[in-house]
């Protein structure tokens, strides 16, 4: 099946007091309509960085024009001009946010701002706006919706505030949903609550979603697909059983022995030593090779290309991928 | 509503009390004797002894204090030394000057420092940034200038009345707008670093609705909490520029009367200061559970 | 995760150290900084080599008022034909010691009245309605009022800008204070049995310390502002001494014909306050806490 966007060696770099950093380093990715990718990495990874590029959110002043190419219905979105941007951005792409609290403007209703989606794309007046909002609080399952729309957000508590974020982003019935960290600033029980939702929306609407988290439980639970990012390259993509079974990174591997299991009693949670690099340093060839347990003198000196590892399966670290074909 | 007015009120209170024994105080310890002022500096001991005991100056200072305060208890805010007429009377004949003077400055003060502080938080660091702030910067410092005189509107009409004060009014805003545009730049800045603004842009909404739909009305609140930082200084502003233009307002009244150790005029008018200042910060804060949501409902 | 592991394991003092460092760092990064610090510098500069022109500033010489700007008088003469370059120098010795003391002076008694009120919740009320009282004449005219209390002195100046400015600065430490006295390192230390002078040195003042850094400069941009509106309502440092402000107000007369006294003092007022207030927007920017790193 032909993707819905296809991302094409995404590079974006920053600049900071130290100098030029690179946040996204030749980031490639293909989301097909109505599959579930999920990103999983810590944070630094560049994993947000990618997603707000998709939609050219990133911050400004700091930030030099990603180069590489995000394409989108025939169209390279990092050209695409600002109004023909904007008719995507919450229309056919939307996205939510990782801090509900912080990311609805305090002093507008709810209707408001969900209203403001759909006038602005599907141009409804402000009576049928607000109407469709009280529609799609019931969607979102916020009890009460009638009056619930009318008031501020700081009368919401923080589950509420991202079901409503959600309702925001699914107005438009938008063909990709991007989540950054949607569940992070939840509490545990209302994580589960919202990824549910989340799941269900999909299947409803049938779109596409990307999910961006550092919580391999997540991704367990809601992607089909997982792309790994460490210090800003991809490191493993993999569909999630095979991910979950037979890690091929090191990196993987690590995250993975780093997740607590239930039946397994362990006194102290095994952790990846080190931590990840800081993105202004010069790391020449693997930059995961500081950390790696099964570092080679090559991994020091040359940067790995992404190879295949079995169908469907990418990795970055061709040794290990040698290594495990020859045992399998 | 209603109940943090009344509320608001009686903070003030105590501390109307402590400012209006701050200013008694204050006008008790400035040198130089008030009766030797009336007097004339070639009058005799025995008329300038025979002053003093008829302004009641001989008497202990607490005796004095009371007196004062059961006189404002009633309203009367006493009688100038030197200009031969009651406090009162004294400040309305003058109230028009600064009024016009504050709310004419006032009127170029608020549309241009916020504009400006607006426009500088939008284009941080370009050169329209640093342009703004340097002509703000500029703003806080002096210009002398002739003086206009005043026109009340019932003699020179809207026109001449205007036409009069748009100079010291100018000149007095720059210190206002100077301090009003860095808050509403920084402000600004603070907002539209917020999520919510990223929130609006993934929405599809312009630059122009973003800017000022989501974040100007974010950029009030902490606006309005200065506005009454803003009138202080504008207030505070008008007693020099009024030196400075001639204009025979509120202000320079009151620098006569420290000048003349009039002290029942100082002590009168500063109170009346003191008061507007809380009524000024009353309505601040009704202003503020307009802008912001969160105070309004709590 | 491991970073977190990684910053409990390094020495608290490595880190201050390290921040110092940084903040240092970003403060030469910083343009508005670096301009308005090197404005300031020239202007101290300016101020320590005034006896190097070997003229006396409040020398008179009537036969040569009023002289425009010329070879040797740089920026002309007065109406008692006193050498302005000389006056303006000294004049900013003048000045710049008004702008110090005050900004000075007022950090150091509103950042105790502040973490006073901050720490002894029975002493916060008295205090703040004092605060509350001393705000409730605007600056200037309580400056007026105690400036022609204490008489036309240097040092009443000083004391008048200090009392009318030490509120706000006093509410911005209070502010501070109370925010870090709920953190729960300032628990854990209270339950360690600290002390409360220790807490509100130890803690309370130093979080407080970067707001209140830069309230100093904009204090100290103020009162250089505010001592020349006092010198011309005649209750600044007594003439004949050069303040910027006592040129001024010996200029107005002969605004007209003889434009340039005021023009350089003005001018000088206007740079020193521009100098003061980029440099403490910088701190601003450099030492607001708020300030995060996206990645």
């Amino acid at each position: 099946m032909e993707p819905l966007l296809e991302v094409d060696d995404l590079t974006v770099r920053f600049r900071t007091d130290a100098g030029w950093m690179t946040a996204v380093d030749r980031v490639s990715l293909a989301v097909r309509p109505g599959e579930a990718l999920g990103i999983v990495g810590e944070s630094g990874s560049g994993k947000s960085v990618t997603a707000l590029s998709i939609l050219r959110l990133h911050a400004a002043p700091t930030t030099r024009m990603p180069t590489g190419r995000i394409m989108y219905g025939g169209r390279d979105m990092l050209t695409l001009p600002a109004r023909e941007m904007r008719a995507i951005r919450g229309g056919e792409i939307a996205m939510i946010f990782q801090d509900p609290m912080s990311s609805l403007n305090p002093v507008l209703t709810i209707a408001d701002q969900i209203g403001e989606s759909l006038r602005l794309h599907q141009g409804l007046d402000h009576a049928a706006a607000r109407q469709r909002a009280i529609d799609l609080l019931d969607l979102v399952r916020i009890p009460d919706a009638a009056r619930r729309v009318d008031e501020y957000p700081h009368r919401l508590s923080g589950g509420m505030r991202q079901r409503v974020m959600i309702a925001i982003a699914i107005a438009c019935r938008p063909k990709l949903l991007i989540a950054d960290e949607p569940t992070t600033a939840l509490d545990v029980t209302i994580q589960a609550q919202i990824l549910d939702l989340l799941r269900d929306l999909q299947m409803e609407l049938g779109m596409s979603v990307i999910l961006i988290t550092h919580d391999m439980g997540v991704i367990a639970e809601f992607a089909r697909r997982v792309m790994v990012m460490y210090a800003g390259r991809v490191v493993e993509t993999a569909p999630v059983g095979e991910l979950f079974r037979r890690p091929v990174h090191p990196y993987t591997d690590g995250l993975l022995s780093a997740i607590p299991k239930l039946d397994v009693d362990v006194r102290r949670l095994p952790a990846i030593p080190g931590s990840i690099p800081d993105p202004t340093a010069v790391i020449l060839g693997c930059r995961y090779s500081p950390r790696c347990p099964m570092v080679q003198a090559a991994c020091r000196t040359e940067v790995p290309e992404l190879v295949s590892a079995g169908p469907e399966r990418e990795a970055r670290c061709p040794p290990r991928v040698a290594m495990l074909g020859a045992v399998s | 509503m209603y109940r943090t007015i009344l509320m608001r009120l009686s903070q003030a209170v105590p501390v109307l009390l402590i400012f209006s024994v701050m200013v008694f105080m204050l006008m008790h310890l400035l040198p130089g004797d008030p009766a030797v002022a009336i007097a004339g500096p070639e009058a005799p001991p025995e008329a300038v002894e025979k002053i003093r005991e008829q302004l009641g100056l001989n008497r202990p200072l607490i005796v004095q204090l009371l007196e004062w305060f059961a006189h404002l208890a009633v309203g009367n805010f006493g009688e100038s030394l030197t200009l031969k007429q009651s406090v009162i009377s004294a400040v309305l004949e003058r109230l028009p000057v600064t009024m016009s003077l504050s709310l004419i400055s006032l009127l170029v003060t608020l549309p241009v420092g916020i504009g400006l502080g607006v426009v500088a938080a939008y284009w941080r660091n370009s050169w329209i940034d640093a342009a703004v702030m340097i002509t703000a910067l500029l703003g806080v410092s002096l210009g002398w200038f002739p003086p206009s005189g005043y026109v009340p509107i019932d003699e020179g009409g809207l026109w001449g009345w205007f036409a009069a004060l748009i100079q010291p009014a100018v000149v007095l805003a720059l210190f206002q707008i100077g301090f009003l545009a860095r808050i509403t730049r920084s402000a600004m800045l603070d907002v539209l670093d917020q999520d919510f603004i990223r929130t609006a842009r993934a929405k599809g909404v312009d630059e122009w609705t973003t800017v000022a739909k989501h974040a100007f009305r974010n950029t009030l609140i902490p606006v309005v909490t200065v506005l009454g930082i803003t009138l202080s200084l504008l207030i505070g502003g008008s007693v020099v520029i009024e030196q400075v233009f001639a204009l025979p307002g509120i202000g320079r009244l009151i620098v006569q009367g420290i000048l003349n150790r009039d002290y029942p005029l100082v002590q009168g008018t500063m109170l009346l200061f003191g008061f507007a200042f809380v009524v000024i910060n009353i309505l601040v804060d009704i202003i503020y559970t307009f802008v912001d949501p969160r105070v309004r409902y709590g | 995760m491991a970073e977190a592991t990684a910053t409990i394991l390094a020495s608290g003092e490595a880190i201050a150290a390290r921040r110092r460092f940084r903040v240092l760092r970003k403060l030469l990064h910083h343009r508005s900084f670096m301009v308005g610090f090197i404005i300031i510098l020239l202007m101290v500069t300016a101020a320590l080599c005034a006896p190097l022109t070997g003229v006396d500033p409040n020398r008179m010489a009537i036969r040569f008022r009023f002289r425009p700007p010329q070879e040797n008088w740089w920026f002309g003469t007065d109406q008692f034909g006193r050498d302005l370059f000389t006056r303006t120098l000294y004049g900013a010795q003048l000045s710049l010691w008004i702008g110090l003391s005050v900004a000075v002076l007022t950090g150091v008694l509103g950042a105790a009245i502040g973490v006073l009120s901050a720490q002894f919740r029975r002493l916060d009320s008295l205090l703040m309605r004092i605060m509350d009282a001393l705000m409730a004449a605007p600056a200037i005219l309580l400056a007026i009022g105690l400036g022609a209390a204490l008489g036309p002195q240097t040092h009443s100046v000083i004391i008048a800008l200090v009392v009318a400015y030490i509120p706000r600065t006093a509410r911005i430490v209070r502010a501070s204070a109370l925010v870090t006295r709920e953190l729960e390192f300032i628990e854990a230390a209270r339950v360690a049995g600290a002390s409360s002078l220790r807490i509100m040195f130890k803690h309370l003042l130093p979080n407080a310390s970067g707001p209140l850094l830069v309230q100093s400069t904009f204090v100290f941009a103020y009162a250089i502002l505010a001592e020349a509106a006092l010198s011309f309502l005649g209750i600044g440092p007594p003439p004949p001494a050069p303040s910027w402000g006592n040129i001024i107000a010996e200029g107005r007369q002969f605004a007209v014909q003889s434009w340039w006294i005021m023009l350089f003092p003005g001018f000088a007022i206007s740079l020193a306050a521009l100098g003061m207030n980029l440099l403490g927007d910088g701190l601003r920017d450099v030492l607001d806490p708020r300030l995060k790193v996206e990645g």
